[in-house]
């Protein structure tokens, strides 16, 4: 008993300093009212409605896959702007960076982390992906966001595949390799596509292997020098930015179509 | 999912889905919500760490553009569109399938009407639009993905899961095409030198599963479908399921009968 009177004794002195209770203006939520108020004055726990369906917040339910998603992208963001530090996207340091990250720099564990998250966050988004329709949680008025969520899982992919280059071996030029060479089949926008041979002013091909889709993606015709200058843009900032924009209007859809999906 | 089955046997006797017990009643966020995500986040930063520590990221030879590795694959979650290169022209593999299956997962709130099994786990009162999901996701999808993965070796020939990847590996490749087997061996002729003639038996077959077959089956076996979903939804939902069946449809074609494109002009580098 007198190691609780301790303990509550320790809280008061930290809690009731004037240096804490400018940061938690609340206090601790002990009563129902601090409870709102501890959700409504904070800025990312006000993403949260101050109740939840009680069955919303059950594993059982969500399965937990679109918080999992979420936690990865932040785990990314994170790690990957620690990568920024030492990796530079050109094809002279692209390699070298990847040698140093793993033998000199101290607990590098930073790529690793960034490259299973990576993987995990793809797996994640399916799970939350199949989790909202084995719920029927796209039917009205979820339409919409189950919309803007089919993008996000799209820009997922787009940024798992965009970061593949980055690394600058083998592994990573073939598999851009393989992948980018679907856009040269583009009917009409690829040089081996339908009807592309066909676009033609005065005899002359209009869509050739030099102005094509495909040149476009990877701004020039193999993956060299240029194509990962843009997949390191389209990686650390362009994709990123659409797709923290995107969550954005998916959280807030959440709240605006009632909450986490239920019975209704 | 144990909950969807469930649910079913409570619906099939009148009460309301599991989820519907709770639903109503309404917790604060602080703590009940707060907590279960501290609990999932700490779980998750463990695990990412001892994976992160316990394996290496793979890393290879140095980039060289000169010597392709064989096989040269793309990144896993693409591999079940490689897989479809087998089956398809890149042009299909590549570009119209991604392209379809974005707009078909885009299209399924509007094209599904029915208003059961909202918010809740259940099977029987959805099980067509389970069926077609899980076919397209868990079938299409995953298994073509786990397919590539593991069962694909040099020059993309398949291989068991025991076998040696032996790069000499030869695969008699005797393919043909639907204006071959028409002209050729049926009628005995050789083929027509202009492009639409030859083409006209596929191009009769293809035009008959877009075009006629979503009318026939609204008359028969999907007769149901038609008359609850009005005739735009069907027509938006029957082609992009026909076009899903063509998958597996053209995979068996070819393992049976190998048979190449459907529809080959060449001339305009647009096969089937």
């Amino acid at each position: 008993m007198s190691l609780e009177k301790h303990w509550r004794k320790l809280q008061r002195s930290v809690v009731e300093t004037q240096v804490w209770k400018s940061i938690f203006r609340v206090g601790i939520p002990n009563t129902n009212r601090k409870r709102v108020l501890a959700v409504l004055g904070n800025v990312v726990l006000h993403l949260h409605p101050v109740k939840t369906r009680k069955s919303g917040v059950k594993m059982r339910y969500t399965w937990c896959a679109g918080g999992m998603t979420f936690f990865l992208f932040l785990v990314l963001t994170f790690t990957g702007l620690l990568l920024m530090f030492y990796y530079r996207p050109t094809i002279e340091y692209a390699y070298g960076d990847m040698l140093d990250l793993r033998e000199q720099v101290p607990f590098g564990v930073m790529r690793e982390m960034h490259r299973w998250g990576a993987h995990a966050m793809v797996i994640a988004v399916w799970i939350h992906m199949f989790r909202v329709f084995m719920t029927g949680s796209y039917k009205p008025p979820r339409e919409f966001n189950w919309n803007v969520g089919v993008v996000l899982l799209v820009l997922t992919l787009l940024l798992s595949f965009t970061g593949y280059l980055l690394p600058w071996d083998q592994l990573a030029i073939w598999a851009i390799t393989v992948g980018s060479n679907m856009a040269r089949a583009t009917p009409l926008a690829g040089y081996e596509g339908p009807f592309a041979a066909q676009i033609q002013v005065n005899g002359v091909n209009l869509v050739t292997a030099g102005s094509d889709a495909r040149f476009g993606l990877l701004g020039g015709r193999i993956v060299g020098a240029n194509a990962l200058l843009r997949f390191y843009v389209l990686h650390c900032v362009f994709i990123p930015l659409i797709a923290a924009f995107l969550m954005a209007v998916h959280f807030w859809r959440v709240r605006k179509d009632g909450g986490i999906s239920g019975p209704l | 999912m144990y909950q969807a089955h469930l649910n079913d046997a409570r619906l099939e006797k009148g009460l309301p889905p599991l989820e519907k017990e709770d639903s109503d009643k309404k917790v604060f966020t602080w703590p009940d919500l707060v907590y279960v995500e501290l609990i999932a986040l700490i779980v998750c930063s463990i695990v990412m760490t001892v994976w992160s520590i316990v394996l290496k990221a793979p890393l290879e030879e140095p980039a060289n553009p000169g010597a392709a590795p064989n096989p040269a694959k793309a990144p896993w979650y693409f591999l079940g569109l490689q897989e479809l290169l087998v089956y398809f022209d890149p042009w299909m593999a590549g570009v119209v399938l991604p392209t379809l299956i974005i707009v078909g997962l885009m299209a399924i709130p509007y094209i599904d009407t029915n208003p059961r099994g909202n918010g809740y786990f259940s099977f029987r009162e959805r099980k067509w639009e389970i069926l077609m999901f899980c076919f397209g996701f868990i079938i299409l999808w995953v298994v073509l993905i786990i397919l590539g993965t593991f069962l694909r070796g040099p020059n993309w020939n398949f291989f068991g899961p025991y076998e040696t990847w032996d790069p000499n590996k030869l695969e008699p490749l005797n393919n043909v095409s639907v204006s071959e087997i028409f002209w050729v061996k049926w009628l005995g002729t050789a083929l027509p030198t202009f492009w639409l003639k030859r083409e006209l038996p596929g191009i009769v077959l293809v035009l008959f599963y877009m075009g006629a077959l979503p009318g026939l089956l609204s008359k028969t076996l999907f007769r149901r479908f038609y008359e609850k979903m009005g005739t735009v939804r069907y027509l938006v939902g029957v082609n992009l399921f026909l076009i899903m069946l063509a998958v597996p449809i053209k995979m068996y074609l070819r393992w049976i009968f190998n048979l190449k494109y459907i529809v080959n002009i060449q001339e305009f580098s647009f096969n089937i």
